[in-house]
C-alpha cells in the first residue's frame, strides 16, 4: 500500500509537470545541459530557484554556496551542477528531523491544525484521519472552526468518508469550548487521535491569533501530558508572504511541523525550503490532490526532483 | 528582511549631491534595488526582467525635479509605469442590457469563489439589482451547504440541486427568469488549471451559460506560479477580469502585476475580509504602492510636491516648530487623512507597515476616527487652540458631549501630546536629511 501511495505521488508531481511544460521547465533543461559553468548558468539557476517559489535570501544563499562548493569540489560541467544542487538540497531539507510526526505517533495524542484561509486544514485533516485509521487508530474529528459557513457540515463529511468520530458545538460557539469538550472525552477513553479542525485566519488579525493561542493553552492545559502536535498547512501557490505567516504562527503557538498542500498544481512550493530554513520547522506532509489518499509523508529526495525537473 | 524600497533607493542616492539628470551608472544601481523589492513582492521573475528594462529607459536622462530628491524621483517613474501597467481606469460591475447578467467565478482551490459569490451579489443588491446565486460545486465536501448558509445569512436567494454541474446552470438560469432576477452569479468548483477534465467542465458551462462575465479569482498570496495559472485560465476560457482576494492580509500582492502583465485582463474587485461587505473596487494606484512596499510614501511625495508652494504647509511647520500645532490642524491633517481611504487601510500602506508585528501595536480603526473627530467638535475654539487648558470639568463635558468617556478624551489628549512631539522630531530628521516640504510622517 505505501509503494502504491509514493508511486502515486510521484506520478502525480510529474504528470503536472509534464501537462504545463512551460517556459519554465524548458529553461531547467536547457541550464544544465550547457557545456560549460558561465556566469548565464547562474543568472538562469537563480531564475529557477527564486521561480519555484525559495525567495531572495535562500536563492542567493544557494547560488553563493554553490559557488564556493564548485570550486573545492572541482565541478565544470552544468549537469553535475545539478546533481551536486540536488544533494544540498535534499541534506539542507533533511538537517531538519521530524521528531513527532503523524507517523509515528503514540497511542494518544492531540493534534491542531492551523493555517490562513484556504490553504487545505480541513481537507489535509480528513486525508490524515483516513491514514490513521488505516494504522486502526481510533480517530476523532474536532469542529472548532465554529465560524466559516458550513466549515463544521464540511468536516463531518471528512469525518463520514475516514471513519472517525466527530465532535461539535453550534456554529459561532466558543471554539475552546468544543477543543475542551473533546479532550474530556479523548481522556475518558484513554487513547486515540484527536484532530481538531481550526478556522482559517490570516496572521495580521491580533484578536483571531489571540483566539488561536487561547485554544493552545486550553489545549495543552486538559491535555495534561498528552502529546499535542501543532501543525501549519501552508499552500504551495504561496509566495514570499508564506514565510511571515509560518513565523507569526511559530511565535504564537509553536509549530511542530508544516503539512505543504496543492503540490499536483505547477507551484513547487519552494516557499517551505525557505520556511524550513528560517524557522527550524520540519515539513511532516504534503498533500497532491482532493482525493482522501492524495497525501503522503515529505521526502526531501522527491520533493527536490520535482522541484528541479 | 523587508527593507523598504525607498529606505534603498535613498542609501544609493545619498551619495548624490543636487539635481540634475539620472545618470546611466545611478540608474543600474537603482534597478537592482528595484528587481529585488519586486521579487520579494512575488512579482513573476520574467515579468520583473521585462518590467525593469521599461523603467531603466524611461530614467536614464530623467530630469530631477526640483522638490523631489533622484530617489523620490525614480520611484516617482517607477510608480507611474506600475500604475499604468496595472491598469489606469477603475472597473465597475457592468450589468448586460438584457437581463439577466451573469456573472462566472473561477479559480484554484480555496482562492476565494464562494465568498466572492455572496460578496458580488451583495454589491449588485445594494446597486438595486435582485441576484441569484447559483451553486455549482458538486465536488467540494459542504460547498453547496456553504453557499446556502451564506445565502440564508444575507438574505440572497441561492440555487441548488443534486445534478451535474450543467444541469444546475441550466436550470438555475431558467429560474431567474422565471423569478424576474436580474443578476446571476454562478460559483464554481476549485480546480487546478492543468486539470484537463475540469477546465473542460468550464468550458461547456461557458458554452450553456454565456455568461457576461467570467472572473478569475486569484489569492493575492499567490507567488511565482500565478502567470502559469492566469495564462492556462486564459486560454482555456478567455474570462474578463480578476478578483484579488485576502487583501486584508500583508502579502505584497506582486501577482497582480504578473497576472495583468500575461493575460492584459483588468482588476476588477479586491477583496479584503471574509465578512459579506469587504469587496471593493480596484485602485491600480494603492495597489502599485501596496506592491511596492512603500505605501503611500508616494502620495505622501505627490502632496509634498503640490503642497510645498502652498502657504498651508510651511504654516503647519512653522506651527509644529514652534509647538502651536493645535486640535484644529489635527483635525484638518486627520480628514485629509481620512479621504485617502479606510484608516486600517491606510495604515497597511504606510512604509514600514506591511509586517506582522509592526501591526500589533496599532489598533487605529475608523471607529476610533470617529470618536476622535466627536471628542475634537466638542472643544471650545478655545479648547482646540490651547489644550494645555483642558483639566477636569472641561474634560467631563467633553466626554459628555462626544458620547465618549473621561478616558477616551484623556487618551486623545495624550495621544495628542505625543503626536505633537514625534512630529517636532521628524521635521528636524527631515530637515537634517536635506528634504524640503515633506510632511512630518
Ligand atoms: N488540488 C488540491 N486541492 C486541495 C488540496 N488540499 C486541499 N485542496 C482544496 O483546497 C480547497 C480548500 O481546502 P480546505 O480544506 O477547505 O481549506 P481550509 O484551510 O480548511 O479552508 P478554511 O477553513 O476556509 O480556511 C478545497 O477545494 C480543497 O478540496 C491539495 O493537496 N490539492
Ligand atoms: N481574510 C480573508 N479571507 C478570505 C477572503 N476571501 C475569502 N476568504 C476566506 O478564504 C477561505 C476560502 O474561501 P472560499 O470562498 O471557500 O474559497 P473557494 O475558492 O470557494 O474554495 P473552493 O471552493 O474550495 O475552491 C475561507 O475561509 C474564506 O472565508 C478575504 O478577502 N480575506
Ligand atoms: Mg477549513
Ligand atoms: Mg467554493
Amino acid at each position: 500500500m505505501l509503494q502504491k501511495k509514493k508511486s502515486k505521488l510521484l506520478k502525480r508531481l510529474r504528470s503536472g509537470l509534464s501537462k504545463s511544460r512551460t517556459n519554465l521547465s524548458y529553461q531547467i533543461k536547457n541550464v544544465f545541459q550547457r557545456e560549460k559553468i558561465t556566469d548565464e548558468v547562474w543568472d538562469d539557476l537563480e531564475a529557477i530557484l527564486i521561480g519555484a517559489d525559495i525567495g531572495m535570501d535562500a536563492t542567493l544563499a544557494i547560488v553563493d554556496d554553490l559557488k564556493k562548493q564548485i570550486k573545492t569540489e572541482h565541478i565544470f560541467d552544468p549537469g553535475e551542477l545539478k546533481e551536486f544542487l540536488k544533494k544540498e538540497l535534499i541534506k539542507e531539507l533533511n538537517t531538519c528531523p521530524n521528531k513527532i510526526n503523524p507517523s509515528n505517533l503514540g497511542d494518544i495524542s492531540i493534534i491542531l491544525m492551523v493555517g490562513v484561509n484556504g490553504t487545505g486544514k480541513t481537507t489535509s485533516i480528513g486525508k490524515l484521519a483516513a491514514q490513521l485509521r488505516g494504522e486502526g487508530k481510533s480517530v476523532t474529528l474536532v469542529a472548532a472552526d465554529t465560524f466559516r459557513a458550513a466549515a463544521i457540515e464540511q468536516l463531518q463529511k471528512w469525518a463520514e468518508r475516514s471513519g472517525s468520530n466527530f465532535i461539535k458545538h453550534q456554529r459561532g460557539a466558543d471554539a475552546a469550548a468544543v477543543v475542551f469538550d473533546a479532550i474530556q472525552s479523548l481522556r475518558a477513553k484513554g487513547s486515540g487521535v484527536n484532530i481538531v479542525d481550526t478556522a482559517g485566519r490570516l496572521h495580521t488579525y491580533v484578536n483571531l491569533m489571540e483566539e488561536l493561542k487561547k485554544i493552545k493553552r486550553v489545549t495543552l492545559r486538559e491535555a495534561d501530558g498528552i502529546p499535542v502536535l501543532t501543525l501549519l498547512v501552508i499552500d504551495a501557490t504561496t509566495g514570499q508572504n508564506g514565510i511571515v505567516q509560518a513565523k507569526a504562527f511559530h511565535e504564537a503557538l509553536g509549530l511542530d511541523g508544516l503539512i505543504l498542500t496543492k503540490l499536483d498544481g505547477t507551484a513547487k512550493g519552494g516557499i517551505a525550503i525557505a520556511i524550513q530554513q528560517q524557522l527550524g520547522v520540519p515539513i511532516t506532509m504534503i498533500g497532491f490532490g482532493e482525493e482522501i489518499d492524495d497525501m503522503g509523508p515529505f521526502k526531501a529526495e522527491d520533493f527536490v526532483e520535482a522541484l528541479l525537473d | 528582511m523587508f527593507q523598504s524600497l525607498s529606505d534603498r533607493l535613498q542609501n544609493i542616492f545619498s551619495k548624490l549631491k543636487g539635481h540634475g539628470k539620472l545618470s546611466p551608472s545611478d540608474v543600474d544601481e537603482a534597478m537592482r534595488e528595484i528587481r529585488l523589492a519586486l521579487l520579494e513582492a512575488d512579482v513573476n521573475f520574467k515579468v520583473v526582467k521585462n518590467f525593469v528594462n521599461k523603467i531603466k529607459e524611461r530614467a536614464v536622462g530623467a530630469e530631477v525635479l526640483e522638490s523631489l530628491t533622484p530617489s523620490q524621483q525614480v520611484i516617482k517613474i517607477v510608480n507611474e509605469e506600475m500604475t499604468a501597467l496595472l491598469g489606469s481606469t477603475e472597473s465597475k460591475l457592468l450589468y448586460a442590457s438584457q437581463p439577466p447578467t451573469v456573472v462566472m467565478l473561477v479559480g484554484l482551490q480555496g482562492s476565494g469563489k464562494t465568498t466572492a459569490t455572496a460578496k458580488l451579489a451583495h454589491l449588485a443588491r445594494n446597486q438595486g439589482k435582485h441576484p441569484l446565486l447559483i451553486a455549482a460545486d458538486i465536488y467540494r465536501p459542504a460547498a453547496i451547504d456553504q453557499l446556502i448558509a451564506l445565502g440564508e445569512e444575507n438574505n440572497l436567494p441561492v440555487y441548488h440541486m443534486d445534478e451535474k454541474p450543467e444541469k444546475i446552470v441550466e436550470t438555475g438560469l431558467k429560474e431567474a427568469t422565471k423569478r424576474a432576477l436580474d443578476v446571476v452569479i454562478v460559483d464554481t468548483a476549485g480546480r487546478l488549471h492543468i486539470d484537463e477534465n475540469m477546465m473542460d467542465e468550464l468550458v461547456r458551462l461557458k458554452k450553456l451559460a454565456r455568461p457576461h462575465q467570467i472572473l478569475l479569482v486569484v489569492d493575492s498570496m499567490t507567488g511565482q506560479d500565478a502567470v502559469n495559472l492566469a495564462k492556462s485560465f486564459q486560454d482555456k476560457l478567455d474570462f474578463d477580469g480578476i478578483i484579488l482576494t485576502k487583501l486584508d492580509g500583508d502579502a505584497r500582492g506582486g501577482a497582480a502585476l504578473s497576472i495583468r502583465e500575461v493575460t492584459g485582463r483588468p482588476i476588477k474587485f479586491i477583496s479584503l475580509g471574509e465578512k459579506i461587505n469587504s469587496l471593493e473596487v480596484f485602485h491600480p494606484d494603492r495597489m502599485a504602492s501596496r506592491i511596492l512596499g512603500m505605501g503611500d510614501v508616494l502620495t505622501l511625495i505627490e502632496k509634498a510636491q503640490a503642497a510645498s508652494d502652498s502657504q498651508q504647509a510651511e504654516e503647519l511647520e512653522r506651527k509644529i516648530r514652534k509647538s502651536e500645532f493645535t486640535f484644529e490642524d489635527f483635525l484638518s491633517q486627520m480628514r485629509q487623512l481620512k479621504k485617502m481611504g479606510p484608516i486600517s487601510q491606510i495604515i497597511k500602506m504606510l512604509p514600514g507597515m506591511p509586517s506582522a508585528s509592526g501591526m500589533k501595536n496599532l489598533n487605529v480603526s475608523d471607529k476610533d476616527m470617529v470618536r476622535i473627530e466627536a471628542i475634537i467638535e466638542s472643544m471650545t475654539p478655545e479648547e482646540r487652540i490651547k489644550p494645555a487648558i483642558i483639566k477636569g470639568s472641561r474634560r467631563e463635558r467633553i466626554a459628555k458631549g462626544s458620547g465618549t468617556s473621561v478616558r477616551d478624551v484623556n487618551q486623545l489628549l495624550a495621544q495628542f501630546n505625543q503626536t505633537k512631539k514625534m512630529m517636532k522630531k521628524m521635521l528636524g530628521m527631515s530637515k537634517k536629511m536635506g528634504r524640503k516640504g515633506t510632511f512630518p510622517f
